[in-house]
Formats: structure tokens, C-alpha cells, sequence
């Protein structure tokens, strides 16, 4: 493909003197996952916010699937495929897992401004919704309401959803917060099956995740890139480690 | 559990329609049944809207007024003809929700509340302006609404039957829109809007649909409101009315619109039974509302579902 999937071209935000995103240039291949890492407060966040449509830029370009998205709502970026999940999980608590994955699947297909079939019963919605819970491992738990999932389950749910829109790129802000060793490993053995099929931008801290799965990473700190590249890159790379990496060891 | 669910108002309305047969027929109790009927009609047309939506609006009165003022009005000109006539409240209710739906959905939580109070205070400044349908003092209807020419709902019992009906049919159209897709989707925005407007759906055109859905429910109401007294007043549209509207819906439980049914239907008949007991009933009434928001969280109908 001659255009990335995803391209963010000089994006500039402030919030009052505070510059949190400064001449961001990135790009997001089909098929590629590219993990945003920085240390806090480098803005990571209000970029994904940014690209989804939470917030607007102040400057510069967003292009997803080759056109000009920047000025387009959260919710019409979401039907051309772009799907985020939450840094904190966003589910309808009283709806089952089921019904939460079904309502993404309804969101993508045909109008919502049907008044009389009952949407609980209609198959193609329930069905589409069992297959992405089945692909985060969360079939069994289908009837379940998201309130009484455990914290792990709900992060695998906040996965199922963002599949259930049919998304052509996933942006994924610290799909591991919170969770425990096995539920991680988990989970990263689900995105890593989930990467050859969609571009997936992903926001984590945990650098053992981030450089077992990422095909390139990005590296944000004060609102800029101060680097781009191959995980082996990034980890030697002097800048990044006087940035970041030095400082994640030091906590460690 | 689907069953229990409707096992419940399905009762009540088994019950509705033999209470003229055992003992409920005479024209003071008929009329006290069709008044708590008319009220429980707008209060499940309130409740899709809090229940459903989440939007919580003390403005509701001003749809019944609405409703009952197209009577007026079509009575000052001497159209009392049913085809007419419902159309017309129905029609002006969902006009007036249309209208002021479309601002005042922009907002949201307190707000809203307000800003429903202020249109609903609206209508009733302007209801209590309009010299021509009597003003401050009301109108006395020529008559009621007729079909076909017949007078049909002059008689009591038909129009008890006529009542029932529309409540049935409002209270099974909210509960299939709140199963739809459309209503998923409210009840999804509800909870977390973030999460819906993410998923790729606007919340706002839903919750505006719903508010004039409601709006057309409470209009329909109203007219049948006006027939019932044969009279109306500009004390119909006034907040003191949205404010009971939304106590039955909060009183029968939001987990359906069976909740609103069986709060107005309790409000309306324990206010009609304490008058009779005391006249300083309000001093009961109050305290007993106070109660019965305390310690019934999930309403009459949670009550009642948990036995």
C-alpha cells in the first residue's frame, strides 16, 4: 500500500503555555505494531485522545485509510474503523460482555434507528459479538455482566469490543494497566495474534511487553519523538536511554 | 425471568380492566381509575426518558398540557371529532419535545433538569396568557372528544376501556423501543456515553428521538386528561405536576416501564385515600414518599419482583 494506514503529520496541541504534543510526525502500517512508549506526562495519552477525535489538534494533519480525518467527530472516525480502548476500562457495566461486544457489532452494521425487533435476539449481531469475545478468550464469561468481570477480564472485554467494531486500526492506550503477571501474559499473547491482522498503535508502559511485541517503536518525551525505530534500536539508542529507559530502570 | 417481568403489569392491567365489574363502578370511582391510568400513561412516557435515557426531565407536564390545550382549542372552534383531535395533541406535544428537546439535550445532568424546567415554566406562563381559552381560570369543554360523530366516550365505562387501551399500548410500545436497538443504544449512553460516541454512535439524535417519542405519549395523554375532567387549567403544565410525574417513576422503580406504571398507579390512589381519611393527608404523604425513596431502592416493582 502506497499510503500508511495511519499518519499524523506535524500535530501541535497546547493546553494554555503547556505544549503537550509538538511537531508529531508518526505513521501506522497495515499489519504493523507500533508501540508508543515515553515517560509520563510525555503526552502519550493526549495524543491517542487526538487521533481518536476526544481532542482536537491545534495544527497539523491526521490521515487514516488515506484521507483527511483531523476534523472529524470521535464517533464518525470510529465507523471508518479507527477503535480505541481506554487507558481505564469504559464498559456498560450493567450489560453482559455479550451485550457490550454486540453493541459495537450494531454500532458498524445498519442503522441503530430500529424501534421494534429486539436486539437481544437478533443472531448476527450476537453471533459476530461471540467471535470476538472468543478471540480474547472470553466466551465462557458471554453472559456474564461487565460489572462482575474481574479487572483482567474486563481489559480482555475492552479488547473484545474494539474488535467487535470491525476495525481496520486499533489504538490501544496501556491495555495491560493493571493487571496481574498471568493476566499479561494473556493478554500479549492475544495482541500478538491480533497484529498481523490490524495496524495497532500501542500506548504501554510495560517495556517487557512492549518489546516482545512491537515491529517499531516510538518514543515520546515532552510532547516530541525524539526517536523512531526497531525495538533493538530503540533499547540502544543513547537518547532514548537518558530520556526514558534510564530513568524506567531506576524506578525498577 | 422475561415472564415475570410482564406477568406483573399484565396483572395489573387484568386487574384495571375487571375493577368496574367488582365493586369500581361508579362515576367517582371511575373517574378516580381513569386519572390514576392517564397519570401512569405519561409517567411511562417519563420513564423512557429517565429510565432509558438518563435524561431526567421536570418539564414532562408541560407535554400533557400541550395535549390537553390542543382540546381547548380545537373545542373553542368546534372540532371535538377524535381524528382530529388526537392527532393534533399528539402532534403539538411532539412539536413542543422536538423543539425544546433539541436545546436543551445539548445538556446534560443538572442542567437539563433546569433547562426542561424553564421551557415547562414556559408553557405554563403561556397556557396562563391566553385569555381566549380563559386563562388563569381554565376552560370548560363543550364537551368530549367524539369519533365518528358518536359520543362515545360520554359514557363512563367506555371511556374506562378507552383509557386502558392507551395505557396497554404505551406501556408495551416503551418496552419494545427500550429492548430495540434504538434502545440499546440509550440505555448504552446512559451508563457510559464516552464509551458509545467511541463505538462510532452519536448519542444525541437517539435521546432526541426518545424525547419526542415521549413527548407524543405524554400529548396523547393529556388529551385524554382533558376528557376525563372535561375541563383544563393552566395548573396541568405547572412544575408541581412534572415534579409528581417523576416521583411515581422514581416511586415504581426505573428497571422498566412496569415501575412507572405501578408508582403512578400507587401514587394516585394512596393521595385519593388519604384525602379521604384526614384533610391534613399531605402531612402523611409527604413523610410516606420520603420513606419510601429511602428504603425501596429498587422501587415498587423491585419490591414486588424480589417476592
Amino acid at each position: 500500500m502506497a499510503e500508511p494506514l495511519l499518519e499524523l503529520r506535524r500535530l501541535n496541541k497546547s493546553f494554555g503555555g503547556l505544549r503537550v504534543t509538538e511537531d508529531v510526525s508518526l505513521t501506522l502500517e497495515a499489519g504493523e505494531i507500533h508501540a508508543l512508549i515515553g515517560p509520563n506526562g510525555a503526552g502519550k495519552t493526549t495524543l491517542i485522545q487526538q487521533i481518536s477525535g476526544a481532542l482536537a489538534p491545534d495544527s497539523g494533519e491526521i490521515r487514516f485509510l488515506g484521507e483527511d480525518v483531523t476534523r472529524l467527530s470521535m464517533a464518525r472516525r470510529a465507523r471508518r474503523g479507527l477503535a480505541r480502548s481506554f487507558q481505564i476500562t469504559s464498559v456498560i457495566p450493567s450489560f453482559t460482555a455479550l451485550e457490550n461486544a454486540a453493541l459495537a457489532v450494531q454500532a458498524q452494521s445498519g442503522s441503530s434507528f430500529r424501534f421494534f425487533r429486539p436486539a437481544a435476539r437478533e443472531a448476527a449481531l450476537n453471533e459476530a459479538a461471540m467471535a470476538a469475545l472468543a478471540e480474547v478468550g472470553l466466551a465462557p464469561r458471554a453472559d456474564a455482566p461487565a460489572a462482575a468481570l474481574s479487572h483482567g477480564e474486563r481489559r480482555q472485554l475492552e479488547l473484545a469490543i474494539a474488535l467487535a467494531m470491525r476495525p481496520r486500526a486499533l489504538l490501544l492506550d496501556e491495555p495491560l494497566a493493571g493487571t496481574g503477571p498471568e493476566e499479561a501474559e494473556r493478554l500479549i499473547r492475544i495482541l500478538r495474534g491480533l497484529g498481523a491482522r490490524y495496524g495497532i498503535l500501542l500506548v504501554e508502559h510495560d517495556m517487557q511487553a512492549v518489546f516482545a511485541l512491537a515491529d517499531r517503536v516510538s518514543v515520546l518525551a515532552q510532547g516530541r519523538v525524539i526517536a523512531t525505530g526497531s525495538p533493538a534500536g530503540i533499547r540502544a539508542d543513547p537518547v532514548v536511554r537518558a530520556a526514558y529507559l534510564g530513568e524506567e530502570e531506576g524506578e525498577g | 425471568m422475561t415472564w415475570r417481568d410482564a406477568a406483573l403489569p399484565a396483572g395489573v392491567f387484568v386487574a384495571l380492566a375487571l375493577a368496574p365489574f367488582l365493586g369500581f363502578g361508579q362515576s367517582h370511582s371511575l373517574t378516580l381509575l381513569a386519572r390514576a391510568m392517564i397519570f401512569a400513561m405519561a409517567a411511562i412516557s417519563l420513564m423512557l426518558l429517565v429510565g432509558g435515557a438518563g435524561l431526567v426531565s421536570l418539564g414532562h407536564a408541560a407535554m400533557l398540557g400541550i395535549g390537553a390545550y390542543a382540546v381547548v382549542v380545537l373545542d373553542h372552534a368546534r372540532i371535538t371529532e377524535a381524528w382530529m383531535v388526537l392527532p393534533a395533541g399528539v402532534g403539538a406535544a411532539a412539536l413542543f419535545a422536538l423543539a425544546t428537546g433539541a436545546i436543551a439535550i445539548r445538556t446534560s445532568g443538572v442542567h437539563f433538569i433546569m433547562i426542561t424546567l424553564a421551557f415547562g415554566q414556559m408553557a405554563f406562563f403561556t397556557a396562563s396568557s391566553l385569555a381566549l381559552y380563559g386563562g388563569d381560570d381554565g376552560y370548560t369543554l363543550y364537551g368530549r372528544t367524539e369519533i365518528f360523530g358518536a359520543r362515545l366516550l360520554e359514557d363512563r365505562l367506555a371511556f374506562h376501556f378507552a383509557c386502558l387501551f392507551c395505557l396497554v399500548a404505551a406501556w408495551a410500545l416503551v418496552r419494545v423501543l427500550l429492548a430495540s436497538r434504538f434502545g440499546r443504544v440509550l440505555r448504552a449512553a446512559r451508563e457510559n456515553e464516552t464509551r458509545v460516541r467511541a463505538l462510532g454512535l452519536e448519542p444525541y439524535p437517539y435521546r432526541l428521538a426518545a424525547y419526542v417519542i415521549a413527548g407524543a405519549i405524554g400529548g396523547l395523554a393529556g388529551v385524554l386528561l382533558a376528557n376525563a375532567t372535561e375541563f383544563v387549567a393552566p395548573a396541568y403544565l405547572a412544575w408541581q405536576r412534572s415534579g409528581d410525574l417523576l416521583f411515581m417513576v422514581i416511586l415504581g422503580g426505573l428497571a422498566g416501564p412496569h415501575g412507572a406504571l405501578l408508582g403512578a398507579l400507587a401514587f394516585v390512589l394512596v393521595e385519593e385515600w388519604l384525602a379521604t381519611l384526614t384533610e391534613h393527608w399531605r402531612l402523611i404523604f409527604g413523610p410516606l414518599l420520603i420513606l419510601c425513596v429511602l428504603f425501596l431502592r429498587g422501587g415498587i416493582a423491585g419490591l414486588l419482583g424480589r417476592g
